[in-house]
């Protein structure tokens, strides 16, 4: 499903020069649950980034279905994203000015949806993640857990193939943890494919294939 | 899609109420100078009161005439009867009326002087304008005939003259230069920016003083054609150029030997262009400036929102981000941003027309122009409306470039 050959991402400034991923070879299978970890700065969230198409390689390919992407333009990367990968953020990342309903139908916004089927959808998604009594609430009424819950709302409201989450559980507590962690699983039993990056071992634990990344380098 | 962006331009609005309100502040002033200045250039140029009819008429307003070598010429307005034989006999015009430029005279109640602006006209002159007549009526050809000694005033001057009253005053004596003529009717002025129609009183041409009988092209008079309908205008023009075409060359006018003579009908626009300056291409210059100066008025403001604008890109920053990891398109995004910007200006355009329309009713109850009359019609709405859009799209284009270029996994971590 995504395949990675010797990629290689490096940060460049006037004056630094820094090796943020070095030959990594990675290939995720369809319904896979991957978790990467490893410690801070170990290039966890550049590896997502560039899985997920927000980022690209110094070196090496992406291939998503057995394309490669690297040829791609910007609107062509951006109907991929849309179309087979959800994305889900430690910090959440929703709009503030926006309501929990319309958070969640942002992904629904760059495809030719409808607004009455787009907001139906939206509500089903936010259902799912038991978010269904808060569609008019804002982000800033909402806790921790329940943003995540949107955010997961929002990732999967398109029904992508994919679903990245970076630190999904970083920035809740352990019970809240787990509960976004069921949610992903069961997710994974629908039949999503799910690469999370986590510095939680327990969490790690509960994926399929767990991903060791040292210094930009993968060691497991 | 559009209720999204929407909903996010109100909120960015709501968001720093001290920055809405200095953004907001400037595009309304901007816009409504520009709006005021629509509303004075339709008042110059538009079809209104007593000149309804300008978009089927043709004004000829002066001649030129050339020596041989064109080094030099003169100019000014013609002779009645230079007039009657090269304009009055067009048979493709519905009506052509000759009437001076405005005059200056002095009339007395009591002590106390009114200076006065007249006219001399024929009695087709009421019938290529559409003057309001208040009390009485026009004179007519009978009374041009006879060479009647009466006038036609405005209501400002029946005020002046005979001070406030109610009752009629038609049938009654002024005295003007020592004349005395009999009131005929009574109109509402016409505004001092319509120089073709503006007078305080109108004689019939026949009356004394009026040099009507002056032999020779030159002379005080001016003429409008009158086309069935606009798309005659071409056929009239064309016609009086080929009337113009049969004056004699060379000739001599008051001792100046001239070979050209030129002399143009042309709508009240090109006309008012051409009196600044017989040169050619002025009208392109004219343009130019007044086209100059409203980018200015709209560019120096916009530039001014562009850095207001780009300051904040990073505040929406991870907005940015979200979007595009969801599947936005550099091209969406700019779109997003510009029609936040339109809407915003539109906000701005609203309060602009409200600041406009008190201006404009203060410039016409005010006095500095006499009978003023600017209004916000149609044709004032949709170029502000235009204008509106030029401003929110140039104060938009550059920050949406900015915003939608951001990488992505950069904007998520802002």
């Amino acid at each position: 499903m995504i395949n990675l050959t010797n990629i290689e991402k490096v940060y460049r400034t006037s004056s630094i020069e820094t090796l943020a991923l070095n030959n990594i070879n990675l290939n995720i299978r369809k319904g896979e649950f991957v978790s990467i970890m490893g410690p801070s700065g170990c290039g966890k969230s550049t590896l997502l980034n560039i899985m997920g198409l927000l980022d690209e390689p110094s070196k090496g390919t992406v291939e998503l279905d057995g394309q490669r992407v690297s040829t791609y333009r910007d609107r062509e990367l951006a109907r991929l994203r849309n179309e087979k990968i959800g994305f889900i953020f430690q910090s959440f990342h929703l709009i503030n000015d926006l309501s929990v309903v319309d958070n969640v139908e942002i992904p629904l916004l760059y495809r030719s949806t409808n607004g009455k089927p787009r907001q139906t959808y939206a509500k089903e998604a936010l259902e799912k993640v038991g978010l269904s009594n808060r569609i008019k609430h804002f982000p800033k009424q909402l806790s921790g857990g329940q943003k995540q819950r949107v955010a997961i709302a929002r990732a999967i409201v398109g029904k992508p193939e994919i679903i990245l989450a970076d630190e999904p559980t970083g920035n809740l507590d352990s019970a809240m943890g787990n509960e976004i962690m069921n949610i992903l699983q069961g997710l994974n039993d629908e039949g999503a494919t799910i690469i999370m990056v986590t510095h939680d071992e327990n969490m790690a634990k509960r994926t399929h294939r767990l991903i060791r990344l040292f210094d930009g380098t993968q060691v497991q | 899609m559009l209720s999204n962006y929407i909903k996010i331009a109100w909120k960015v609005l709501l968001r720093h109420p001290f920055y809405t309100f200095i953004t907001l502040f400037g595009i309304s002033l901007t816009l409504t100078v520009l709006m005021v200045l629509t509303s004075f250039l339709d008042h110059l140029f538009g079809s209104h009161y007593p000149e309804t009819k300008r978009d089927r008429s043709l004004y000829i307003m002066q001649m030129r005439t050339q020596d041989s070598t064109r080094t030099g010429s003169s100019s000014g307005p013609m002779s009645f009867k230079f007039l009657t034989e090269y304009a009055k006999s067009l048979k493709t015009a519905e009506r052509v009326t000759i009437c001076t430029f405005v005059n200056s005279s002095n009339a007395y109640v009591g002590s106390q002087k009114i200076k006065l602006n007249t006219k001399y006209t024929d009695a087709d002159f009421w019938e290529v304008t559409e003057f309001d007549f208040l009390e009485g009526k026009p004179y007519n050809e009978q009374n041009i005939a006879n060479s009647d000694l009466v006038v036609v005033i405005t209501d400002d001057f029946k005020k002046q003259y005979f001070g406030n009253v109610a009752e009629s005053v038609i049938g009654k004596d002024v005295e003007i230069e020592s004349i005395h003529y009999r009131v005929i009717g009574v109109v509402k002025g016409s505004p001092v920016t319509r120089p073709f129609t503006y007078a305080d009183v109108y004689y019939p041409y026949t009356t004394p003083k009026s040099n009507y009988q002056r032999t020779g092209m030159r002379g005080g008079y001016v003429a409008i054609l009158l086309a069935k309908k606009t798309s005659d205008l071409k056929t009239v023009r064309d016609e009086f150029q080929s009337h113009i075409a049969r004056i004699p060359l060379p000739g001599v006018e008051d001792g100046y030997k001239y070979a050209y003579v030129e002399v143009k009908s042309e709508p009240y626009v090109e006309n008012f262009v051409g009196t600044l300056n017989g040169n050619k291409g002025l009208k392109t210059v004219f343009f130019g400036i007044i086209a100059f100066i409203m980018l200015m008025l709209i560019g120096l403001p916009a530039i001014n929102l562009v850095n207001v604008n780009v300051s904040r890109i990073m505040e929406r920053a991870s907005e940015i981000g979200i979007r595009k990891a969801f599947g936005a398109p550099v091209r969406t995004l700019m779109w997003q941003f510009i029609i936040e910007n339109l809407f915003i200006t539109l906000i701005g355009g609203g309060i602009a027309l409200v600041l406009t329309l008190i201006v404009i009713q203060l410039i016409n109850s005010s006095g500095i122009i006499a009978y003023a009359d600017l209004t916000i019609n149609l044709n004032v709405f949709l170029v502000s409306l235009l204008v509106c859009l030029v401003f929110g799209l140039l104060s938009g284009v550059l920050p949406a470039l900015r915003m939608s270029k951001l990488k992505i996994a950069e904007a998520l971590k802002a």
